[in-house]
């Protein structure tokens, strides 16, 4: 049993920080998991992707994931066709957007059966952290629409990756997100 | 034959915890108690020595860090530290890697016991940061063992064994200890860590048995006209022979004590296997996910994934090597105007010439400077391979260039 | 030079030529190596050190022995040439600032 994880970001976002701390919350719970990023000449703003891989073997490929059981999108700039490219059928989307489901369906132009999960994370994380970095609040929809791993598990990876304040701020943002985070299962288009 | 990678023995499992493979490597560091660290960094190795840095900074590992200017000065700095009988250590990739080639063949003469991680990377020019095997094959005559790890863990054990390897005094050689860089380097995943005193009942500290000490003073690096060069070169191609028997042993008496055993190679799915692919590193972590793939498609391929390099074991290659019909040796590095234009592929063919086996060899050149192979990249050369039991492919293959 | 037999095999020398015993190069005698052999006229010497500064194979000896000049000098301590190392270079002679060291031929043969 297998769960590949696919992260859409840009540079700064912390996409390559969520991916792990995904990964670290699995290792943690007593699954075998990677994390890696689509590795580049990292620059601020240019289009990430990060992976996830969760495993219960060790047998797990190290290559650059093609068909995802999970697309996260922590850029609605970056919602494109391409985006959810290899997306399997029945598998989940979640993006930061202010747009609902369906129209998230509809800007990717969604073919397949998909549960499809919206939060407006820019706006938790300038309420909480003050600065629209959005990989934290990102988790609490992740994990609200997919339960891929424990809350308190990551909130604990939180509090150890963000010391302090910071730290507290980052949890709230998971968990306002957790509880605001708004899904739906989109059924594909009925073709004439 | 080989060993499956990661046999848990009958040791209680610990916890593992989040690492990536540079991080491992620092936690080996720091439970081998190094004694001296000198590097330079370079990418994607830096998180090695960044993290040893820390490791220091918070008392958790008493260490002198040498900073130098260059990698040839870090290498000098670890040569000469190992050689007053200090455990020492270094790490680097691509040019850094290049600009210590002088002093890899003084490491390896002068016999000193040190181990190095690379983080492996293709070189320059064109400039790529990305990830291939260049740096580590332009190295692998310089009389270095070298070991090629396929995940976090094996790099973190390895480490521990080489230390183990490389002070023994039937062996003093250096060891280098090399990964994909950046696909495994920056990767997290679950790795055990060991209490240092557990590693170090395991790799006591052996000091360099002449080592340069004002109360008893040697001569090393002396000039060796041509009555005594000879003598002292052939030295190693003895230590060598030596050192295989050391890493087998050295591979088993951890697991005895940790749980963990790799074999010098490892046959994936060889059972019933009419063909092997040869792959190091994280491809052969791969091709162990993908190849139960190629098998329900009818493709009996199984995996040799080559640990140990430098010594090559070689009976352990001809044994997996008797079984099948064809062989394909993945290369990530050029061998440029040679027969075959893969490395590893030149030394596949002088075995199986040596040892008279009917194997046909196709040479895959792929993955150069990281160039993007997925899974089904995999599958394709797990059909190369099965295809090649029938028909000859003389030329390398260079998979996945545009031409 | 000569091999074989008389060296020691591989297994014979310690790991990478290390040599563990100080000061070996003493058996590693050069002398025969010199063409012209310097000579000290003992009287013109002014004991002024300047050879054994400059000597690069340390083979000029600084000796606590006696020595008076034909003209009644008297000195503590003496130079002489050690001809074990001494391979005739010449930078003795050629600093000396009293011209007091010679560089004459080795006699044909050898030594004596």
């Amino acid at each position: 049993m297998r769960i590949d994880i696919r992260w859409h970001g840009r540079g700064g976002q912390g996409a390559v920080t969520a991916s792990e701390i995904v990964a670290a919350a699995a290792i943690l719970e007593g699954r075998y998991a990677l994390a890696f990023p689509e590795f580049g000449a990292e620059r601020r703003g240019a289009p990430v992707r990060a992976y996830t891989r969760i495993s219960d073997t060790p047998l797990v490929p190290r290559t650059p994931i093609t068909n995802p059981h999970i697309v996260v999108v922590l850029d609605p700039s970056l919602l494109t066709r391409e985006t959810i490219e290899g997306l399997r059928e029945g598998g989940a989307l979640i993006v930061n957007t202010r747009l609902s489901p369906g129209e998230v369906a509809k800007v990717v132009g969604l073919d397949r059966e998909a549960r499809v999960a919206v939060v407006d994370a820019v706006e938790i994380a300038m309420e909480t952290l003050g600065v629209p970095i959005v990989n934290t609040a990102i988790l609490g929809a992740l994990i609200r629409a997919t339960g891929i791993v424990g809350l308190e598990t990551t909130l604990k990876l939180v509090r150890e990756r963000f010391k302090g304040r910071l730290g507290e701020a980052n949890v709230e943002a998971v968990r306002r997100a957790y509880e605001s985070t708004h899904i739906e299962t989109i059924l594909p288009p009925q073709t004439a | 034959m080989a060993v499956a990678a990661e046999e848990r023995l009958h040791v209680e499992r610990k916890k593992p915890r989040p690492l990536s493979t540079n991080s491992a490597i620092a936690h080996a560091v720091k439970d081998l108690d190094v004694d001296v660290v000198a590097a330079y960094p370079i990418t994607p190795q830096t998180t090695v020595v960044e993290k040893i840095a820390e490791f220091i900074a918070d008392g958790e590992l008493e260490a002198e860090m040498v900073h130098v200017e260059s990698e040839h000065s870090a290498l000098s700095a670890t040569v000469a530290a190992a050689l007053t009988g200090a455990r020492a250590f270094t790490a680097t990739a691509s040019q850094g890697l290049e600009l210590m080639h002088e002093i890899l063949h003084i490491a390896s003469g002068l016999r000193t016991p040190i181990v190095m991680s690379v983080a492996m990377r293709a070189l320059s020019a064109p400039i790529s940061i990305w990830n291939d095997h260049s740096d580590v094959m332009n190295a692998r005559d310089s009389g270095w063992i070298i070991f090629f790890v396929s995940s976090a863990q094996e790099a973190y054990d390895t480490v521990i064994q080489g230390y183990r390897i490389a002070e023994d005094s039937d062996v003093l050689l250096p060891v280098m200890v090399a990964y994909d860089g950046y696909v495994m380097s920056h990767t997290m995943e679950p790795v055990v860590t060991e209490d240092r005193d557990s590693v170090l009942a395991y790799a006591p500290k052996r000091p360099f048995p002449y080592k340069l000490d004002p109360e008893k003073p040697v001569t090393l690096g002396a000039l060796a006209d041509p009555d005594w060069y000879y003598e002292i070169k052939y030295q190693i191609v003895e230590a060598m022979r030596r050192a295989l028997d050391k890493a087998r042993e050295a591979d088993e008496e951890f697991g005895k004590r940790f749980g963990r055993k790799y074999g010098l190679v490892e046959c994936y799915m060889c059972e019933g296997a009419k063909s092997l692919i040869v792959a190091a590193s994280s491809y052969a972590a791969t091709l162990k996910a993908v190849l139960p793939r190629a098998w329900e498609e009818g493709l009996k391929v199984g995996l040799l994934r080559l640990r140990l390099y430098r010594p090559f074991p070689e009976d352990l290659i001809v044994d997996a090597l008797s079984n099948v019909d064809s062989v394909l040796v993945i290369d990530r590095a050029i061998s440029y105007g040679a027969p075959y234009q893969g490395p590893l592929a030149n030394e596949f063919s002088g075995l199986i010439l040596k040892h008279g086996l009917g194997v046909n060899l196709v040479s895959v050149v792929a993955g150069i400077g990281q160039r993007r192979m997925v899974d089904d990249d995999f599958l394709k050369l797990a059909k190369l391979a099965w295809e090649a039991r029938t028909v000859r492919k003389p030329e390398t293959i260079f998979y996945g260039v545009r031409k | 030079m000569s091999s074989e037999g008389s060296l020691p095999a591989y297994y014979e020398i310690p790991p990478g030529g290390a040599i563990p015993e100080p000061g070996s190069s003493l058996k590693y005698k050069t002398g025969s190596w010199r063409v012209l052999r310097p000579v000290i006229n003992q009287d013109k010497c002014v004991r002024c050190r300047l050879c054994w500064v400059y000597c690069p194979d340390a083979a000029i000896l600084e000796l606590d022995e006696e020595y008076v000049t034909s003209k009644g000098r008297r000195y503590k301590i003496t130079y002489k040439v050690n001809y074990d190392y001494c391979k005739g270079c010449g930078v003795c002679a050629r600093e000396c600032p009293v011209n007091a060291i010679e560089m004459v031929p080795e006699p044909i043969g050898g030594e004596e």
